[in-house]
Order: structure tokens, then sequence, then C-alpha cells
């Protein structure tokens, strides 16, 4: 088997050669830190307040965690360690209370981003000749610019087409010949259903390759993907408080993604105690970001589930691999590649006076897609006995929702009483997708 | 003005059965129903002999239930009367919003009930009193 190598020297380095650089690269990312609001308080707590502290990567362990609510808290520039004129881009993730986690990029960080993402392409076999069609959505969202610039890197012909819109997806992949898509899993499963629907013959196109991410899947899901579709399908892992995507790829191997370490220093951590975890051990995923100037964020803890592999991968690669992601630590819903917190609906949907203070909210799949059903109370003293009323209303809560996280749900109205009681914290998620 | 119970049932096997239970122990009479659908859910229509108190009996037992003032038109069984009525409304600009119709016993008289926008209500009355039509009060209505 041939593997293609973007930069063959770092992703085959030794491992004391990788750690030398990690050493270096986490030495400035505490320089970079140390100048933001945020962290300065936070490292001095731990008595860290210059680069020269961290003698050897085992002092990363005296670095406090961070979490999502840091960022919140620190909204909008408590991150931020230069100034707003040398940011070239900002992305931001929907907050679960309303208030968003924003990331920022220099010059320089998204220079250094968009060759990890070039490292990753090239990693699963693509190449300057392959028509690239990005179907990741475009926007705050990192997924869609991400592989976008790094796709223009690695001299990809560049079709940024961005999510939706099946019918017109299939009509550019046949136009332009396309080879490589860049998609969530569910909706690749979806537009299998549509070529079929549509009595299209899969030789009339020219996919080779799928890179999917965005959402958790199992390995049964990825065979199921390249059988139906004729297609080799290659996991990706990301997340925008550390750029985005990129942090983790698989290689033409296709067993488990690569963790490019020259640029992040992960770990694996018993989610209880803080603990590392032996290796090999499934623990939650806590990531250093050794790359980003602009909003460095160190250890940060990103409430997914996974192992690092500790054999040694058959491309030749060093950097090690990261399982699937398994689970997570918290409530967070993945519903079309689009992360959700339950508390985002509730705080939308207890807005609205027509609503009674019960709620569930249902995910299921409707063909190969996600479906959010958010099943509410009508509050009987507002109760006008008017269906055009009710009718508005289902439509507010449909557009309160869709405006906190870019989903549209299905809203069904209930009668006072009807929908299940909890005592204490209410059970109010039903996820009926098959877990495979 | 003629008073409408409107009631706000899932669409789902028992429910109705759950609200007529809830009227029948309070003894009240149902003198005409409908229901209109709204996929999930359907607004149950119904014209009572008791409202007030059907009202609350449900409304205390947590029902989403509303007294709505209606038209109750007395149309007599006629052909060509129904469109009369529904000309009078249209030539003034009153949209109809809901309507069912039943024949009330035993004087055999045909009633047309019609939901308007409530701003409109009063208007509504005018012209269909002047169209030559007799809306019926609560009790002519009930007590028929």
């Amino acid at each position: 088997m041939e593997v293609p190598f973007w930069n063959k020297e770092i992703e085959t380095l030794d491992r004391s050669s990788l750690e030398k650089i990690q050493l270096e690269r986490l030495r400035e990312a505490i320089g970079w830190s140390l100048k933001t609001p945020f962290y300065s308080k936070k490292l001095a707590q731990a008595g860290i307040g210059s680069p020269d502290d961290i003698k050897g990567l085992e002092d990363l362990r005296r670095v406090p965690f961070t979490v999502k609510d840091d960022l919140r808290r620190s909204f909008p520039k408590g991150h931020l360690s230069v100034e707003m004129t040398d940011v070239v881009r900002v992305h931001s993730s929907s907050g679960t209370t309303g208030i968003p986690t924003v990331i920022y990029y220099s010059r320089e960080d998204l220079e250094r981003w968009t060759d990890l993402l070039a490292r990753c392409i090239v990693a699963t076999g693509a190449a300057p000749r392959d028509i690239f069609q990005n179907m990741m959505t475009y926007g705050l969202f990192t997924g869609g610019l991400g592989l976008h610039y790094g796709a223009e890197r690695v001299g990809m012909t560049v079709i940024p087409i961005s999510g939706g819109n099946t019918k017109r997806q299939i009509q550019v992949m046949k136009d332009f010949q396309t080879t490589v898509l860049h998609i969530t899993p569910s909706y690749l499963l979806h537009i299998h259903s549509q070529l079929q629907a549509d009595g299209i013959d899969r030789a009339s196109l020219s996919l080779d390759r799928a890179l999917i991410g965005a959402e958790p899947h199992s390995e049964n899901t990825r065979r199921k993907i390249e059988e139906l579709l004729q297609i080799q399908a290659f996991n990706s892992y990301g997340l925008s408080e550390l750029n985005g995507p990129g942090v983790a790829f698989e290689c033409v191997c296709r067993q488990d993604m690569h963790v490019w370490e020259d640029a992040y220093i992960v770990e694996i951590i018993d989610p209880e105690t803080g603990e590392n975890v032996e290796d090999g051990q499934e623990g939650e995923v806590v990531l250093t970001n050794l790359i980003r100037q602009a909003a460095p964020i160190l250890r940060y803890r990103t409430r997914d589930l996974a192992f690092l592999h500790t054999e040694p991968c058959a491309c030749g690669r060093t950097h090690r691999r990261l399982s699937r992601i398994r689970g997570r630590t918290d409530d967070m819903l993945i519903i079309g590649g689009v992360n959700v917190f339950p508390s985002q609906i509730e705080e939308k949907i207890m807005k609205i006076p027509e609503v009674a203070t019960n709620y569930q909210i249902h995910v299921d799949k409707k063909g190969a897609l996600d479906r959010l059903i958010i099943k509410v109370e009508i509050y009987p003293k507002l109760f006008l006995g008017e269906a055009s009323k009710l009718d508005a209303l289902r439509q507010h809560i449909k557009e309160e929702v869709r405006s906190s996280i870019v989903i549209n749900p299905v809203v069904e109205l209930h009668e006072p009483g009807s929908l299940p009681v909890f005592e204490g914290k209410a059970k109010r998620v039903v996820d009926t997708r098959p877990q495979e | 003005m003629a008073k409408q119970l409107t009631v706000f049932v899932e669409n789902r096997a028992g429910r109705l059965k759950a609200v007529s239970a809830n009227l029948q122990a309070c003894g009240i009479d149902i003198r005409a129903f409908m229901v209109q659908d709204k996929g999930d859910y359907g607004l149950l229509k119904l014209i009572v002999d008791k409202p007030e108190e059907a009202h609350l009996a449900l409304a205390d037992l947590g029902c989403a239930c509303a007294l709505k003032d209606i038209l109750a038109i007395s149309v007599p069984d006629q052909p060509g009367n129904f469109h009369r009525l529904t000309s009078a409304l249209a030539e003034h600009n009153i949209n109809v919003m809901d309507a069912y119709g039943f024949v009330l016993q035993p004087h055999n008289t045909g009633v047309c009930c019609m939901e308007v926008d409530q701003p409109q209500l009063m208007k509504a009355e005018e012209i269909v009193k002047a169209a030559g039509f007799q809306i019926l009060r609560d009790e002519e209505l009930y007590d028929m």
C-alpha cells in the first residue's frame, strides 16, 4: 500500500524528537497564555508565571484544566492574547446559555491550522488531482471553512457548496465528477437514499473518498457507507475550541485517527478524579493547543470519551491514534452534526408564556437523518380556543429554537399534564436513534 | 350571544373519552359538537346546555379549554339559504374562521355556528340580522 505524506519528516518523527518539539511549543503556548486575562490569573494560581517554569512535558499536569464554562465566562475577550488588529478570523459555537464560545485566529494561526488540514487530507490519499465537494456548513462553524482552506492548500479543486439541497449536491457531483466529499455520515446516507430514489446509477458518479466527521458514528455505520456508496470513508475529529477539524484524522489504514502531536498534546483522564489514566485506557480526552497564539487553550476538557492506541500504525506515522468517540461525559446531543445542549432548548421554550413548565426533547431518525421533536404542554390559562393562535405558537417555538441551535425542530403541542413528570432531575431527553 | 366551549385534545386514543367522562359526571347535555383536526391535536367544539359549568368542570381538571362567543344563526331548511348567509358575510368582507351546522329537534330548525375574528363579531351579527336571519341566544339554543 502506498502511504502518502504531506510532511513526512514531521509525521514520522521519532518519539523523543516529537516530545522535544512539544516541549518547545508548550513553553511558547504558556507564554501566549500568560498574555490573556484568563490564563494569567489561572496560571499564577498554579505557580506558573513564566514559560521557564515548564521544565519538562510532565509540568503540563500542573496546569489547571480549562472547561467550556471558562470560555463562556471570559466571553468575549478573556482568552485573547493579541490585539484585535492581529486577529484575522473569528469562529464561534453556540452557547448553552445564550453566551457563545468564541475563538480567534491570527494570520499565523490560520496558516498553521491550514497546514495541518492539508496534512489530514493527504493522509487519506487525496491529492491535487481530486475534485473536493465540501458539504459541511460554512460560516461560524469551523467544519466548512477549515477543510476548505486545507483542500486549497493541497491544490485540489474545491467546490464550496456547503450543506443542504440534496438534489443540487448530486447534480454538482455529476457535473464536476466530484471525487472527494467532506460530509457528516448521516447526510452521506441520506444522499445514498436520494440516489436510489432518483434512480441514479452509482457508476455515473466518480466518488472515491468521503471525509466524514462532526458527529459520532460506529464502525458499522462506516462499513455501511463504504458498501452502499462504494467509497472509502475516513473518520475525523476536531472541535472549535481546538481550532476545529484536523485535531485527529485517519490515514489510508483507516484504523482510527492520528492526533497531530506536534500541534496538540493529548491526554486521557479519568473524568471523575481528573487523573491521567494508563495508556490504552478509556477516559475523557483533554487537549492542549500548541499552535494557536491569538486564543491559546491549555488542557481543555472536551467531555468526549475515547482511548489512545498503544501500538504503532502500519502507515509509519509516529503520532498516536485516538479511538472513535465512544460517548460524552455531559448531556450534549449531536443532532445532524450540530452540538446541542438540552439547556439551550429549555432556555428558549421556557421564555414563551403559552408553554407550561413541562416539556420533552425527542431525537430520532427519519430515514438517515436525525430529527428533533420538541413536545410542549400548552398553558391552560392562556388558551383562547383558537387554532390560529396555536399555529402561531408552534411557529414561534420553531423559530426560537432554530435561532438558538440552527436546527429546525418538529414541535408537538400536548395537553396540560400529559407529558411524564419526573422527580428530581428531569429526564427530558429521549434519544431513540439506534446505537450500533 | 351563544357560547361555544373549545377543548384542546391530543390526537390519540382515549382523549375524547377523558373529556366526555367529565362532562357526563357534571350532568352536562351536549347539543352539538365538532372536531377541528390539527394533526397532532384537535379542537373539540361543543354547544352545551350549561357552558359556564362545563367550562369550570374541565378547567378544574387542568384541561386547556376556553369559552368563546360565536354566531349561532337560525337558517331555515330551504335551498339557497346558506348561500344567502355566506353572500351577506362575503359582501362585507367578513372571514369565517370555522363553521359547522346542525339541525335542532323537534322544530327541525337549521343552525349554523360560525367563528369569526373577535373584533368583527358585532359587525357580523348586524350583517346577519340585516340579511334577515335570526341570531339565537344561549337559552334559545339550549332550550329548544
